[in-house]
């Protein structure tokens, strides 16, 4: 395979930039370009390894900083070639491009297979300026090098067997992930959480098969046959671990993508500046004219690690102008997406007005969902003693405060002051935690091991049906086999063997 | 004898037999080598064919021209179709057979069969020149020459049995063994192993007390394992007899520990976790305070019989005592005791799907040489390996039989790819479309396939054409047959199924599990007079097309299962890979590969320590 290269760090202008090159070549490339000594010292290549008197290079494996500037060495560097490199270690070096000292960078070799590719893999940490990488990069495929395509870092450390798929995938979500939580998540993906959940699953559906294939391959033995009701209770088990799992997916998805929230709210009753306090920063446009937010605004915050996704939405109320009715359907339908709703109140309207709202928004709160009433513009409200109490007294612990699904908590605050803001923050986190985690010890994030699950699901629908008819057991088998068929695409394959293994382990067979 | 033949088979066991027939039916020129003539298919073991996936295997024996079946229908004493109660795909044709009489027959047949010749002697030695076998030297000197051989040693390669301290050389009861041949083979660098199977005693049925045992008689219905019989000629069955063990027989059985082969480390090879002997059964089930045995009848014409389930290589003292604590066996004599045998088997990852040797070309094993058990299995690794080594004479492609066609195909892939560790034996969950795999249809799927290489005969065809063409009259006219409601709704309710609302297809009605396709014969008049139109073979075709109907939706679900994994089938892997250069696959899977080499992706994928991402990482390296 050829030789990738590919900036690892982040884009743009930070203090250092990290360049990885991977591949059978990584090490004659990058030895092309670098230039392991001073320029004008006149020591390079192989012998470089040998500390020359007057280098100012430090030795292998120490914290090396090099040459105060990176502007010396006009006396032609030849670049060396790099071997041998000694593996797992920091190297300090120059860039060079013929003549041209380009940056003074860390080299760090991994050798084959101890790399995270597998390959041979060199990491260049140069400085962070746009202009070096890109230097560096293009300096890297002239001399052979090919940029890598997205994932191909990954894609080759599962083609060497350095990672499994599902860690593959855990990986990409590692790298993706914007939170505690969904780093968290793919973590535990990386370390076999999941395919320890799925193994368990597994071992039941063995049981299961089993029993169903003793009876047919069995008949004439003098066991004792499992009864339709055993069989039932096991396909019980099976099939609330499975919707455990496809269920979690949803949690996992708004874990790793970030909790939706909506905030909804008649007009002008202060939803942009309770979004832009919770973003710190001003988002939404703010006026005072109602009616100022028409599109949905989305950002996201993290508290304690925990992504939301803030959705603001254009105020609810009945109008005649055509760009506001849109406005208002498309906040509905945001709060469809949601699954928390912040609807947020004006103590200063008329009570009426507002319990109607509440009223329409109640309505339309699903089961999976939670509502949070939030009677902002405290500050307007007469003094500390009598309308704002402190938000404390009004909304309870957290812990108490969050209740199953559909119920709802209501606190008082006053976004422009950013009163009652780390009050509404707690609240939010402790939808999130407490409703998600601790119902499952393993989430399902990956879409691919989802579609496998609700194949499952399907099949065993299928088993409890046949089951409930009485149908032959090879017919239930049938189904079986491809939940373990679906299972194995998942993490690997079960073979016959293993049920027969299991059955031999189990009954007396052998007349 | 000649000094020159196409195919020499050597062993005239079932694998041998199916072997010579099979090859010299096809036109080679065919010696059958055999230590003695007359024990050729000799039932080592078990006087039965069949059973539980072993009924389709002899079905499709049948199917492809193989005497198996026939021999089975000139011989059987009791027939049993077993799992009646459960879908069709599980319905297993078993027969006792009389153990004499199934020798005899397989011996007129062979002895009819032309281009097929016997030599008794015993192959000491095979000759390779450049990695190909040319021919076989024996144990009288002499030197065969031939384009293949088929070796078919069964247990004889140096067999050693045990009864409690007692240890004789042999390959069966009274039977020498074979030695030097093995040594041989390993030489040349094929891997061995030894396997270990065991017989029960054959007891004197004068002493038994028939009227203490619980008696099992056959079927009145009887199905011919053979596609060419439409009937078995078999007078009233003989029947089998249950007995059981009791604690205090266990406790005698337990006396003989100290000395048993088993137990003292003198038998270190693994018997079949499926058959173990009874005293594996004391010690792998302690609770179990009784196991059930069968006496099953040896012949018409003997009172021997075989105690199924008694399997022990106990001291024969012990065996002896222990059986006289069994009721009903109080006083009985027996003929010969229980043994334990020890063997060399070859491990047959070692072997291509046309059981050729990937070592020395022109080399077939075939039989419990590869580390399988029972008849069936053998014989049919055993007409498999003939076919090829016809084919492979005449540079034809080789014949292979995949998953979702054979039984055959399931038992050969199995060895070739998972190779063995115990004695192999079939069962229906060893198939992934068993629906597919039926005894009723083994003809549909295999006899056009044999036909076409010139074995499976055109009286075959004939009689298969004539039964799909009735069967699919009878598929179409359900298919396209309207019924009202008040033509059918009185005898729905009769049969405990809800009655129609409006017209619809007869299909719809016959898929009802409460509907049977004969009780709609007098409801229906058109019905009875298509079925009368059938001249032969009407209830073979009736149950045929029932089972087709009924079953149509799980049929065409794992049919479209298979197809799916045909298309891996079809990703060939070019001999040429060199999976030890492709250091993306784990150490485990390259050492396998290399072993195996699987000659397509779905084969790679069945492999044992071949992970999912290893077939990724093959299919990214064939360029898919």
């Amino acid at each position: 395979m050829n030789t990738i290269v590919a900036i690892a760090s982040a884009p743009g202008m930070g203090a250092i930039a990290l360049i990885r090159v991977s591949g059978e070549d990584a090490v004659r490339i990058v030895g092309r370009i670098v230039l392991r000594t001073s320029p004008g010292s006149g020591v390079r290549g192989p012998g470089s390894e040998e500390r020359s008197p007057g280098s100012r290079e430090k030795g292998p494996g120490s914290e090396v900083q090099g040459p105060e500037s990176g502007e010396r060495g006009p006396q032609s560097p030849v670049p060396s070639p790099l071997s041998p490199l000694p593996p797992w270690r920091v190297q300090f070096s120059y860039i060079v491009d013929g003549d041209r000292v380009l940056d003074e960078v860390l080299l760090t070799y991994f050798k084959a297979p101890r790399s995270y590719t597998g390959e041979d893999l060199i990491e260049i940490s140069c400085h962070g300026s746009e202009y070096i990488q890109q230097e560096i990069l293009h300096l890297l495929i002239r001399n052979g090098a090919r940029m890598a395509s997205p994932g191909e870092f990954t894609q080759r450390a599962f083609l060497n067997g350095k990672l499994d798929l599902s860690q593959a995938e855990a990986v990409s979500d590692l790298i993706a992930s914007s939170s505690k939580a969904s780093h968290q998540l793919a973590m535990d993906q990386m370390r076999g959480g999941f395919s320890g959940e799925i193994n368990d699953l597994r071992s039941r559906l063995l049981d299961l098969v089993s029993l169903v294939e003793l009876e047919l391959d069995f008949a004439e033995e003098d066991v004792e046959f499992a009864d339709r009701s055993q069989l039932s209770g096991i396909v019980e088990e099976i099939s609330e671990k499975v919707d455990s799992l496809t269920r979690s997916f949803h949690l996992g998805n708004v874990l790793k993508n970030g909790v939706p929230v909506a905030i909804v709210g008649e007009t002008n009753v202060g939803k942009s500046t309770l979004l832009n306090a919770l973003l710190k920063e001003d988002r939404a446009i703010v006026s005072e004219i109602p009616g100022t937010t028409r599109d949905t605004i989305e950002d996201t915050i993290q508290i304690e690690g925990i992504l939301f996704r803030f959705i603001d939405t254009a105020g609810l109320r009945h109008t005649e102008d055509s760009i506001e009715t849109i406005g208002i359907e498309r906040s509905y339908q945001q709060m469809e997406k949601a699954r928390v709703i912040i609807l947020v109140t004006d103590p200063t309207a008329p009570e009426e007005e507002s319990l109607e709202w509440v009223k329409a928004v109640t309505k339309r709160i699903r089961d999976d969902q939670s509502l949070i009433v939030v009677v902002n513009k405290g500050d307007l409200v007469e003094g500390p003693g009598s309308g704002v109490r402190g938000p404390q007294s009004r909304v309870q612990s957290p812990q108490s405060d969050v209740r199953g699904p559909g119920s709802d908590s209501r606190l008082i605050l006053s976004a422009k002051d950013g009163v009652g803001l780390v009050e509404l923050e707690e609240v939010l986190l402790n939808f999130v935690t407490l409703r998600s985690f601790e119902d499952h010890d393993v989430i399902v994030t990956n879409a691919r091991h989802y579609d496998a699950l609700v194949r499952v699901q399907e099949s065993v629908v299928r088993v409890r049906g046949g089951l409930e008819t009485g149908l032959s057991g090879d017919f239930l088998s049938q189904d079986i086999r491809e939940i373990l068929h679906f299972l194995g695409e998942i993490t690997g394959e079960i073979s016959t063997d293993e049920i027969l293994g299991n059955i031999f382990g189990k009954f007396c067979i052998g007349k | 004898m000649n000094k020159d033949y196409d195919v020499i088979v050597v062993g005239a066991g079932h694998a041998g037999c199916e072997a010579a027939a099979s090859a010299a039916n096809l036109g080679s020129r065919v010696l059958l080598i055999t230590m003695d003539m007359n024990k050729i298919a000799q039932m080592s073991c078990n006087p039965a064919m069949g059973g539980i996936a072993k009924g389709q295997i002899v079905r499709e024996i049948d199917a492809l021209g193989g005497y198996s079946g026939l021999v089975t229908d000139r011989s059987m004493l009791q027939f049993r179709m077993l799992n009646k109660s459960k879908g069709p795909a599980m319905w297993s044709p078993r027969a006792q057979c009389d153990r004499t009489i199934f020798s005899l027959n397989w011996r007129e047949r062979l002895e009819k069969t032309p281009n097929l010749d016997f030599w008794q002697d015993t192959v000491k030695e095979i000759i390779v020149e450049n990695d190909k076998v040319i021919g076989v030297k024996t144990k009288l000197g002499i030197i065969i020459k031939s384009k293949t051989v088929i070796l078919t040693n069964g247990t004889f390669l140096n067999g050693l049995m045990h009864i409690g301290k007692v240890q004789i050389k042999g390959g069966r009861a009274s039977e020498p063994g074979v030695s030097g041949l093995s040594q041989q083979l390993f030489g040349l660098g094929f891997t061995t192993g030894r396997m270990k199977t065991g017989t029960p005693p054959r007891l004197d049925g004068r002493s038994i007390d028939f009227e203490k045992l619980q008696e099992q008689k056959g079927d009145e219905d009887v199905v011919p394992f053979s596609y060419l019989n439409e009937s078995v000629d078999m007078k009233k069955g003989l029947s089998c007899y249950i007995a059981h063990t009791s604690q205090e027989v266990h406790d005698i059985l337990k006396t003989g520990f100290d000395d048993s082969p088993m137990f003292d480390g003198t038998i270190k090879s693994v018997g079949p976790r499926y058959c173990p002997s009874i005293e594996s059964k004391l010690i792998t089930f302690a609770d179990k305070t009784q196991h059930q045995l069968f006496a099953e009848p040896e012949g018409w014409d003997t009172v021997e019989y075989y105690l199924n389930g008694f399997s022990s290589s106990l001291a024969w003292e012990v065996q002896l005592e222990a059986l006289r604590k069994i009721v009903g066996f109080e006083k009985v004599i027996a003929f010969r005791p229980g043994y334990a045998i020890e063997y060399d088997y070859f491990d047959p990852m070692q072997l291509y799907h046309s059981m050729e040797t990937k070592l020395v070309k022109n080399l077939y094993f075939a039989g419990q040489i590869n580390g399988t058990t029972g008849y069936e299995e053998a014989g049919a690794q055993g007409i498999i390996a003939g076919i090829n080594a016809h084919l492979k004479i005449n540079e034809k492609e080789e014949f292979v039989l995949n998953r979702d066609q054979a039984y055959i195909g399931v038992l050969i892939d199995d060895l070739v790819t998972k190779g063995v560790d115990e004695p192999y034996r079939m069962f229906t969950s060893r198939a992934e479309y068993r629906i597919l795999l039926r005894q009723d249809n083994a003809d549909e799927r295999l006899s056009a396939l044999s036909n076409n290489l010139g074995l499976a005969g055109d009286d075959r065809m004939k009689i298969l054409d004539y039964k799909t063409g009735k069967k699919g009259k009878l598929v179409e006219y359900f298919a396209k047959r309207s019924v009202k409601p008040q033509e059918i709704n009185d005898s729905l309710s009769t049969w405990g199924t809800s009655p129609i609302k409006q017209t619809i297809k007869l299909k719809d009605i016959i898929a009802r599990p409460q509907v049977k396709l004969r009780s709609l014969v007098p409801v229906l008049e058109d019905l009875e007079i298509l079925l009368s139109d059938i001249e032969i073979r009407e209830s073979e075709i009736v149950e045929a097309a029932e089972i087709e109907m009924k079953y149509h939706g799980y049929i065409e679900r794992e049919k479209a299962m298979a197809e799916k994994i045909t298309r891996l089938e079809e990703l060939k892997i070019p001999e040429w890979i060199n999976y030890h250069e492709l250091k993306s696959l784990t150490y485990e899977a390259r050492e396998k590969l290399s072993k195996v080499k699987p000659s397509n992706i779905a084969q790679a994928s069945r492999i044992p320590g071949v992970s999912p991402a290893d077939v990724n990482v093959l299919l990214i390296k064939l360029g898919r």
